[in-house]
């Protein structure tokens, strides 16, 4: 760790529980960082100012702004994408329910959305569709209309609920 | 559009933070939570920064009891500050506020002293902050200082904050028993900056009405408090539209503005006079 | 072979069926391939300099600086591409008096629009070519600004292109019997002022495309997001001079198109051009400003509009006069009258009237231009119509369900041809009235509405029937001069294994079109979907075709895709039955075998065919055709568009303090003919609806008098979020197109068409009691405040 001013800056972290190190620029955000520097290219760049949640992902336990968030600051972070919760499976109902609730047109605000609905899926008491569509409202959707979004994510939640219950 | 920065180091700890930005002489930018300043680099408001990230400083995060007071530490993030429960307690206008805040990534991300020093007008801390009369600690090369929230607010994303200066914490006193504390704000969209929002707390010594989206800076009402302390709620409406000047922008014109102050101001009334906390 | 679509039981019954999108699981894994996931060797990516003014001769480019600059490789400007590239003119013959003047790919001497391209920088990253374009430095003498579309035609407003004479584009005045009689007669005429926004697409994955030339091959390949491969194909051959055959179009994954990528971006031309400059890849992702600026933008209409009502609310005419602007050029090759001119068919469209004027007229202005955008002028054409009888039943004092039912054409009419002159072969306005209703339970809600007022919360009830235009023949575009296909291929082929292969030439953009095609190949053939793989989105693979806009994959695409399988299972079942030495015609494919048609007995699985035909042939008799291969293409003749309809209805409460509307619930019932997949039906219309709802409550683009665009941010343009939007009730009626097989038309629009008129008659339901009504959209908290007179000044 330097401490004086890098134009580039060497980092290690984990991403998707394998080590990875990279000198990266100084202003380079996470999203281009996962899809440019490590072929991870799940989540997608839209805006770039923070308001889809197109290149929502998981820094720490937490799902974050992937174009928020510079590269440089992640030194010694946990990083989760959706293809490292897909290897992992963790996601798995949810996309099971995703897929069976056509709850995804053109995909694009897909791995994002998951990302940003995963944090709800083991909140207690259940959340109701209104506090749902609450959470999910920092992720474009252009192609349903939200609707199949919520009914996934919905039933997904009764379906962990009813497992933790067994 | 890509962000193009001068350069980055990671402070070690306040001192560090503070040489740093001295180094940088003049091109230094405090990084904290980031959620407004990377957006403005993506969007090449703003280039060459020296960026200097404070943000893994665990001495500049959490809610601490101080006795009469409560003290935050800038980093104290919006998901920590609305869970924490102390604040809950003590500051709920705080724990309010935070819902009103963008969206859960962003909270999860986004500090109270980044909302702070960021001072968007159209911001929800802020006005919290000048609602409740805290007080912002500020360290600088020549040591440290406090501000009152009053004066610290200067003008559009401007504040007090000198070139090399770092916010270290709020402080701000405890909420009193049966003192109310409400914020009501109009957005368009569930996370939107408000096209107005008010704070309004109603304490043994007096209201104080604080307005977020309605002018340059936050804006403490003070007109509406003294109606509110001696008069009736239209008094305060009244003298409430004479002390905003709001913009007109592409959501909202002034007169609309300057409308929904009153609104909120009624609504914030009834819910106290509700018996709602 | 017939297929018995009434029969639910029948063999490989997959049309009609709900089920899974095979790209879909891809697709929550993040492993979509969509054009800025693809990295080529020597790619390099290029970033615009655009124009910061309205209006602006440029005087002077310098690109010293920009070219000194790290990872900078090459700098072009507008003159440099005007060299290897032809300019295009967005004109259409059967649109007569359509005007535009040459286009190029990047601006040459003059920029007429805020972000129109100046200046390309080529560079090793984008965040490379950006540093470059920065230090770009481009004189502009600033010329008089065009924006506003009513004083456009004024004569002392400049023209915006002196060649062309005045800023008029394009004007269509249409009539039918006799307007000014029938309003001179009529009991009530009642007349409004409607005003709708101009919006953007906001498609989540911006424009993007990545062209490599290849001079030892002398092939184009384009990696684009479009909803039209082989009219990009065409394209770019023609202006960059390459043989058609040598352009291969490669459109993989789209991120949302809705219209937005149907269309020739200025920078996406000059992206290939610029490849066959340097002789590699170039890579061009637009970022979210050069979205807002740069794609299409629609719908900025201002209308003044009549309708005349006898007594007893029979609709004797319409009276519409439609202006738009459209930015400074018309857009290639599609244009950008279509949307004025939609409104022109479209107005009236449910109801059986005698008189009927309809004027639009389309101007020049220095904004970004604007062009067909999902369900293009239906919602402007339905907010009008809906809004006038929405008002004339308040005059007359009749409700609003009442007198559509008094006007719409009945169920047993057709065909009809409407007074705009468009031939209906069949709909279902009453039916679908009827399905809604009950859906929606009216007369409660009507209790609920007069409740909730004694308590002082102002609800309102919207309804709005529409007709959508969907599965297009030439006579929409071809017929103009446009090498715009409206015919569509499909090639289906049995594999050895007795897999089936189905290459479309329309085209997936999330709405579900492989899911679409597989089940109907499916069942055409006789195998499981799962057997069936999709190609889509290959100039060099697919047969010929339009690819997906108007509402045409399904009635279209889907069409050629049946009669393709059909014709590979008569195929199959000829080798089946010398193989098996057996009567053709007691042969039937079902699930993979051929089996017995009056039992269903198994005779032969498909694999074991293959395995015969492709390594056996010798076993078979020498003159058998073995071919396991057809193409079949289909094209509409009988009507130039398959008409479908719908109503939909909202239900809000408007907050009259805040100005503020909440949307409580949403429904539709809509007749698209044949549903093939009835969840991807109702998704498509649900999200259409949100698109719709958007235009009535949020989304709205502004410039300022110098044509300054101020909203160019996703913060700042508000399209509809997941907190604010209704759970929609989705119902259907199916009225089959005799022109096909398939029956089926088009579904992609109707939610977009019928939305804003249905929240623009709630939110008028609910101010009627209070004097107010409002039909400048969007619906903004202030302009509801503002019609009711709680701001005035």
């Amino acid at each position: 760790m330097s401490d004086s001013f890098r134009a580039k800056v060497d980092i290690a972290l984990t991403v998707n529980g394998e080590p990875v190190e990279a000198r990266v620029p100084a202003g380079r955000h996470l999203i281009d960082f996962l899809r440019l520097d490590l072929g991870l290219t799940g989540a997608h760049a839209s805006c770039e100012h923070g308001v889809c949640g197109a290149c929502t992902v998981r820094v720490d336990g937490d799902a974050v702004r992937g174009c928020l968030t510079l590269a440089a600051q992640l030194d010694g972070s946990e990083v989760w994408t959706v293809e490292g919760l897909s290897d992992t499976a963790e996601i798995r109902v949810l996309q099971d329910a995703f897929v069976a609730r056509n709850a995804l047109q053109c995909g694009f605000c897909t791995p994002g959305m998951l990302v940003a609905a995963q944090e709800l899926l083991h909140r207690r008491p259940i959340p109701d569709r209104a506090a749902i569509r609450e959470h999910l409202s920092g992720n474009y959707c252009r192609c349903t209309g939200y609707e199949a979004i919520v009914d996934a994510v919905e039933d997904t939640l009764r379906k962990c609920a009813d497992e933790d219950m067994a | 559009m890509k962000a193009q920065a001068g350069g980055y180091v990671r402070a070690t700890d306040v001192s560090h933070a503070l040489r740093m930005l001295a180094e940088a002489d003049g091109a230094g930018r405090v990084l904290a939570g980031g959620q407004s300043l990377i957006a403005a680099m993506n969007m090449r408001l703003s280039t060459g920064d020296m960026l200097v990230d404070i943000s893994r400083l665990a001495e500049l995060s959490g809610v601490t009891d101080d006795g009469d007071c409560l003290r935050i530490g800038a980093l104290t993030r919006h998901v920590d500050i609305g869970r924490d429960p102390l604040i809950r307690r003590f500051a709920p206008l705080l724990s309010e506020a935070v819902d009103h805040i963008a969206h859960a990534a962003i909270r999860n991300r986004g500090t109270i002293g980044g909302a702070l020093a960021h001072a968007d007008p159209a911001a929800e801390f802020p006005a919290a902050i000048l609602c409740l009369d805290a007080t912002l600690h500020i360290q600088g090369p020549d040591g440290t200082r406090s501000v009152a929230a009053g004066d610290f607010f200067v003008d559009v994303f401007t504040t007090d904050l000198q070139e090399g200066e770092i916010l270290i914490a709020i402080t701000l006193r405890k909420c009193a028993q049966g003192e109310h504390q409400v914020l009501e704000e109009v957005a368009r969209r569930s996370g939107d900056y408000a096209l107005a929002g008010l704070c309004l707390i109603r304490r043994s010594s007096g209201h104080r009405v604080a307005l977020l989206s309605v002018g340059a800076t936050p804006v403490l009402a003070t007109g509406a408090m003294a109606a509110l302390d001696t008069g009736t709620v239209d008094e305060a409406v009244a003298a409430l539209k004479t002390e905003i000047d709001p913009p007109s922008d592409t959501q909202a014109s002034a007169s609309y503005r300057k409308h929904l102050a009153g609104v909120l101001l009624r609504r914030a009334v009834a819910r106290i006079e509700g018996g709602q906390p | 072979m017939t297929l018995n679509f009434g029969n639910p039981n029948r063999p490989n019954s997959y049309i009609g069926k709900t089920v899974p999108r095979p790209n879909a699981p891809k697709l929550v894994e993040g492993r979509g391939r969509y054009v800025d996931d693809i990295t080529l060797p020597r790619m390099v990516h290029v970033a615009f300099v655009r124009s910061p003014f309205a209006h602006a001769r440029i005087t002077g480019i310098d690109t010293t600086e920009a070219e000194a600059a790290r990872g900078v490789l090459r700098v072009f400007t507008g003159a440099d591409l005007a060299a290897v590239c032809t300019p295009w003119v967005g004109v259409l013959a059967h649109l007569k008096g359509l005007k535009s003047p040459p286009e190029h790919p990047m601006a040459v001497d003059r920029a007429c629009w805020v972000g129109e391209p100046v200046v390309a920088v080529v560079a090793t990253s984008r965040a490379a070519a950006e540093d470059g374009a920065a230090l770009v430095d481009v004189d502009y003498d600033p010329l008089p600004v065009v924006t506003d579309m009513m004083t456009a035609l004024d004569k002392d407003t400049p023209v915006l292109h002196p060649e062309m004479g005045d800023n008029l584009a394009f004007r269509r005045q249409h009539e039918e019997g006799d307007t000014d009689k029938a309003f001179a007669t009529a009991h009530k005429v009642v007349s409004a002022r409607f005003t709708t926004a101009r919006h953007t697409g906001v498609t989540l994955e911006p424009r993007s495309i990545l062209v490599d030339w290849n001079p030892a091959d002398g092939q184009m390949t384009a990696y684009h997001a479009t909803q039209a491969p082989h009219m990009i194909q065409t394209v770019l051959a023609k202006h960059l001079d390459l043989p058609e055959g040598r352009v291969r179009v490669i459109c993989g994954d789209v991120g949302g198109s809705y219209g937005i990528k149907v269309h020739v971006y200025p920078d996406e031309v000059a992206t290939a051009a610029i490849a066959k400059v340097m002789g590699r890849p170039v890579k061009f992702i637009a970022d979210r400003l050069e979205s807002f600026t740069t794609d299409i933008h629609a719908r900025d209409h201002q209308i003044e509009a009549k309708i005349a009502v006898d007594e007893t609310g029979k609709i004797l005419g319409f009276d519409v006069d439609d202006w738009t602007a459209i930015g400074a050029y018309s857009v290639y090759p599609r244009t950008s009258a279509m949307e004025g001119n939609q409104v022109v068919n479209l107005c009236g469209g449910p109801y059986d009237f005698a008189n009927y004027r309809a004027s639009t007229t389309v101007v020049f202005q220095n904004k970004t231009p604007t062009c067909q955008y999902r369900a293009v002028g239906h919602p402007i054409a339905v907010a009008i119509t809906e809004g006038l009888v929405d008002m004339a039943a308040a005059e007359l004092g009749i409700d609003p369900v009442e007198i559509r039912r008094r006007n719409m054409y009945a169920d047993d009419a057709y065909p009809v041809t409407s007074p705009a002159k468009m031939r209906f072969e069949g709909l279902s306005h009453h039916a679908s009235m009827d399905k809604l209703l009950s859906l929606m339970d009216y007369d409660a809600l009507r209790v609920d509405q007069a409740e909730a007022r004694k308590r002082g919360v102002h609800r309102g009830i919207g309804i709005a029937s529409f007709i959508e235009l969907t599965n297009p023949s030439p006579f929409m575009y071809g017929i103009g001069g446009a090498r715009i296909s409206a015919q569509d291929g499909c090639t289906v082929r049995m594999d050895p294994d007795g897999s089936i292969v189905a290459l479309s030439g329309v085209t997936e953009q999330g709405q579900g079109t492989e899911a679409m095609l597989s089940q109907i190949v499916a069942e055409g053939v006789g195998v499981s979907p799962s057997k069936v793989r999709i190609i889509t989105g290959d100039t060099q693979v697919t047969p010929y075709g339009g690819g997906t806009w108007a509402s045409r994959g399904a009635g279209i695409g889907g069409e050629a895709a049946l009669r393709s399988a059909m014709a590979l299972r008569d195929s199959i079942l000829d080798v089946a039955a010398a193989m098996l030495q057996s009567d053709k015609s007691k042969l039937d494919i079902r699930d993979g075998e051929v089996v017995d048609a009056d039992t269903g007995a198994s005779r032969m699985p498909l694999e074991e065919l293959g395995r015969i035909v492709y390594f056996r042939g010798d076993t078979l008799p020498k003159d058998l055709p073995r071919e396991l291969v057809q193409t079949r293409h289909y094209i509409t003749s009988e009507y130039p568009f398959a008409f479908t309809n719908g109503v939909q209805a909202s239900y809000l409460e408007v907050d009259t303090d805040t100005g503020i509307v909440t949307l409580l619930k949403h429904w539709c019932v809509e007749d698209c003919g044949r549903i093939i997949n009835p969840q991807l039906v109702d998704e498509q219309i649900r999200g259409g609806i949100v698109q719709g709802l958007g235009g009535a409550l949020f989304e709205e683009i502004h410039y300022d008098a110098e044509g300054q665009l101020l909203n160019g941010s996703m913060a700042d343009y508000l399209v509809p979020m997941a907190a604010e939007m209704p759970d929609m009730i989705i119902g259907h009626v199916e009225t089959p197109t005799k022109e096909s097989t398939l029956g089926a038309k088009g579904a992609g629009e109707a939610g977009t068409a019928g939305a804003p008129a249905a929240v623009m008659n709630a939110i008028n339901d609910a101010l009627r009691p209070l004097g107010a009504q409002v039909t400048h959209m969007p619906f903004t908290p202030e302009r509801i405040l503002r019609a009711l007179g709680t701001i005035d000044d």
